[in-house]
């Protein structure tokens, strides 16, 4: 009986975690995916018809808002990473005794709800704000703007900051930055500062000792993070409602849109779609650069 | 008086919703789950009734004739929607009235800041054919409320209840082309869709839905991101009454826009008086009743009807299906039709009251006004044409295009794209 017991407690033990899954992922997700290939109206009802073409129509209206997504997304990260390695890096190398206080502090704003946050940029950027004065008023608004200009950030003609890629993917980097430096200052602080000491005595100056020992050992810190946070912010659609315009929508906004309309058929198919393309792509960047130790860092 | 109405058909189920325990509540609520999960191969829709007129009539009083009044009204309403006391604003002294008037105590929420979203709260819950924790709720004409009707997810009116309403109702809030014979509405307040803008931002005065395609104020333009008043308001101004309109006429409407989007900053929800304010835009689809009232803050606002037409809406309340004191809500419906009390409401909301009467109420206020600023005041409001528009604006007011379910998707597919990105 106790050797019986023995053998099936790993699984008892996983049991919750499981029906978890099953009940907040699997059902779902099979709902969803019969629901994208319904027709139907609110009012008569929506029945089986495997309408397949959904997804074809769903593609076809809204690839420009997908791929959109997917670019924000991928554009945001990489700045969450350039900006959030130097913070992780100076918390947990210089942050001495103060580390704790340094991560409450990066997380302070975040007991704020982020639409309200989120507004609050809105007031700041509007074109007769603070931020376009203070520029005005030291005489950098033209270079900011030709500069904005030139990489297409913000639109030839216009000397406005909301309402561009510019705001949603400042909006978005700001919003999901935390999420890029925890993991990555987890992995810092894993680092042992013998390990530099090592370098050192090998001849390894800082540059070396950063790219040879550091940078290798905090990669799936890294991975963590690109993932934690280029996943949310390319389904977010509240940053984009809130500080884009018409042409800065994404994919999020659209299924909400849609979902409210009582679309649902359509509404499932973009969520699919989107899905997919989300899981294609993280599959294929832990193929490129995950190792198992990454994947372990991931899952945590 | 206005005619007595006739009944639509299809109206009867909502009308004795049974009320559940909690238990049966659960047992539903896992049935659904159930049922929905594992067969998974359709999503219902909504039974009609096939009860005839006579029927219909027979029901609806046999439904009011077994109501009593319960002393509460449990109400869901938009905020700044109610007058407030000048040192409390959690009072209400006209429900403080009601009160202590009929002994009807009343809960007041301001929960509603769009029909379509609050269309969508409450589907689920009458479509499982439960009570809302409301009795009366104000809702837009429009698509949202029209669905509400035809799925019988509102509780037709007792006409025999609506004396003050027949004797004073305008003849816009009077049998309206949305819900005609009033069966399930009566209009709280009114509204115009038109032109808000800053007129020292602009330069010159706005006349024309074609303004808004100048493309010297490009990036300064705001159209409404909604599926009711911008595709009613480019109708108008193709110079097409949407309530007419056809297929034919809404490309074109749709083109108007899509020709207009270069220029357009954003399209909004309801969040642009702010930026209209502080100069993110100078003209920009608009409610008349948001620009009277920030007219304060920016003396340059300015609201237009332009020349080719603008969309007039109305807010209704309605009892929800199921509702649990329909008696108390009807008695309150009826009650702000007393022209001293639609004054009392008019003179804070500042939109179109249902009651032309309370124009002379301000009148007479004005001339017994005991100092200059009070007078000036009344004086201002009775002659104010947002408030009180004369009959050849009117003319060139439309209602909203109520869709068939098989039109819905063609419209949608027009103008869904326009504003979403």
């Amino acid at each position: 009986m106790s050797r019986l017991r023995g053998k099936l407690a790993p699984y008892l033990m996983v049991l919750p975690a499981w029906l978890w899954l099953a009940i907040f992922f699997v059902v779902p997700t099979v709902t969803m995916l019969s629901v994208s290939t319904m027709t139907g109206n609110d009012l008569d009802g929506f029945k089986q018809t495997f309408h397949f073409s959904t997804y074809a129509d769903a593609w076809n209206d809204y690839h420009t808002q997908i791929v959109r997504s997917l670019i924000y997304g991928l554009v945001a990260t990489v700045l969450c990473v350039l900006i959030g390695y130097p913070v992780a890096y100076w918390i947990a190398f210089y942050g001495g005794r103060h580390k704790s206080t340094l991560l409450f502090l990066l997380l302070l704003p975040f007991f704020v709800s982020f639409v309200i946050r989120t507004l609050a940029w809105e007031t700041l950027l509007q074109d007769e704000g603070v931020v376009i004065k203070a520029m005005k008023h030291l005489h950098i608004d033209g270079a900011f703007f030709g500069f904005m200009h030139f990489i297409g950030a913000v639109p030839e003609h216009a000397h406005q900051i909301t309402q561009t890629h510019l705001a949603v993917v400042g909006g978005l980097v700001y919003n999901f930055l935390p999420f890029t430096i925890l993991p990555i200052y987890v992995s810092l602080e894993r680092v042992s500062p013998s390990l530099l000491e090592s370098s050192a005595d090998l001849y390894g100056n800082k540059v070396t000792s950063f790219t040879k020992v550091v940078l290798p050992l905090s990669m799936p810190g890294v991975f963590a993070g690109v993932l934690l946070t280029f996943v949310p912010v390319a389904a977010d659609y509240v940053t984009a409602q809130i500080l884009g315009g018409p042409g800065t929508t994404m994919v999020g906004t659209i299924i909400d849109q849609r979902f409210n309309s009582q679309e649902y058929p359509i509404a499932s198919a973009l969520s699919f779609i989107l899905m997919a393309l989300l899981l294609i792509g993280v599959f294929s960047y832990a193929k490129a650069l995950g190792t198992e130790e990454a994947m372990e860092m991931a899952a945590a | 008086m206005s005619e007595r109405p006739d009944l639509p058909l299809d109206l009867l189920r909502g009308l004795a919703l049974p009320r559940m325990s909690r238990r049966r509540f659960l047992q539903a609520g896992g049935l659904t789950v159930a049922g929905a999960t594992l067969a998974a191969c359709s999503l219902p829709g909504t039974p009609r009734s096939n009860l005839g007129l006579q029927g219909a009539r027979e029901e609806i009083a046999k439904y009011w004739a077994a109501q009593t009044q319960h002393g509460q009204l449990n109400f869901a309403n938009w905020p700044l929607y109610m007058d407030v006391d000048a040192d409390d604003e959690s009072k209400h002294p006209s429900l403080d009235e009601f009160t202590k008037k009929t002994g009807i105590k009343v809960k007041y929420d301001e929960v509603i800041n769009d029909t379509d979203e609050f269309y969508n709260k409450i589907a689920p819950v009458l479509r499982q054919k439960q009570s809302l924790e409301w009795d009366l709720m104000v809702l837009t004409n429009g698509m949202s409320l029209n669905d509400l009707m035809i799925r019988d997810y509102l509780v037709p009116l007792d006409q025999a209840r609506m004396s003050n309403f027949y004797a004073n109702a305008s003849t816009l809030a009077a049998n309206p082309s949305y819900d005609r014979g009033n069966v399930y509405t009566m209009a709280w307040q009114s509204g115009i869709t038109g032109i808000a803008y800053d007129i020292k931002r602009v330069g010159h005065e706005i006349t024309s839905w074609e303004d808004l395609q100048d493309p010297k104020l490009r990036g300064k333009i705001g159209m409404f991101g909604d599926n009711e008043d911008l595709p009613g308001c480019a109708l108008a101004a193709i110079g097409v009454n949407p309530e007419q309109s056809t297929p034919e006429d809404w490309k074109k409407a749709a083109d108007w826009l899509i020709k207009q989007k270069p220029l357009v900053r954003k399209y909004y929800a309801q969040d642009y008086v702010d930026p209209l304010l502080r100069g993110d835009i100078w003209a920009t689809m608009g409610w008349s009743g948001d620009v009277l009232a920030n007219q304060g803050d920016n003396p340059n606002l300015r609201f237009v009807v332009p020349k080719e037409g603008a969309i007039l809406w109305t807010d209704n309340m309605c009892i929800p299906a199921a509702a649990r004191n329909p008696l108390d809500a009807m008695i309150y419906m009826d009650y702000v039709y007393n022209p001293d009390v639609a004054a009392t409401l008019a003179d804070y909301i500042w939109y179109i009251t249902p009651v032309p009467a309370v124009q002379g109420i301000f009148v007479q206020e004005a001339k017994d006004a005991d100092n200059e600023d009070d007078k000036a005041y009344y004086q201002d409001l009775s002659t104010n044409p947002l408030m009180f528009p004369k009959e050849a604006d009117f003319a060139k007011l439309h209602r909203y295009r109520v869709l068939s379910e098989e039109e819905r998707p063609v419209w949608n597919a027009l103008f869904q794209p326009i504003y979403s990105g």
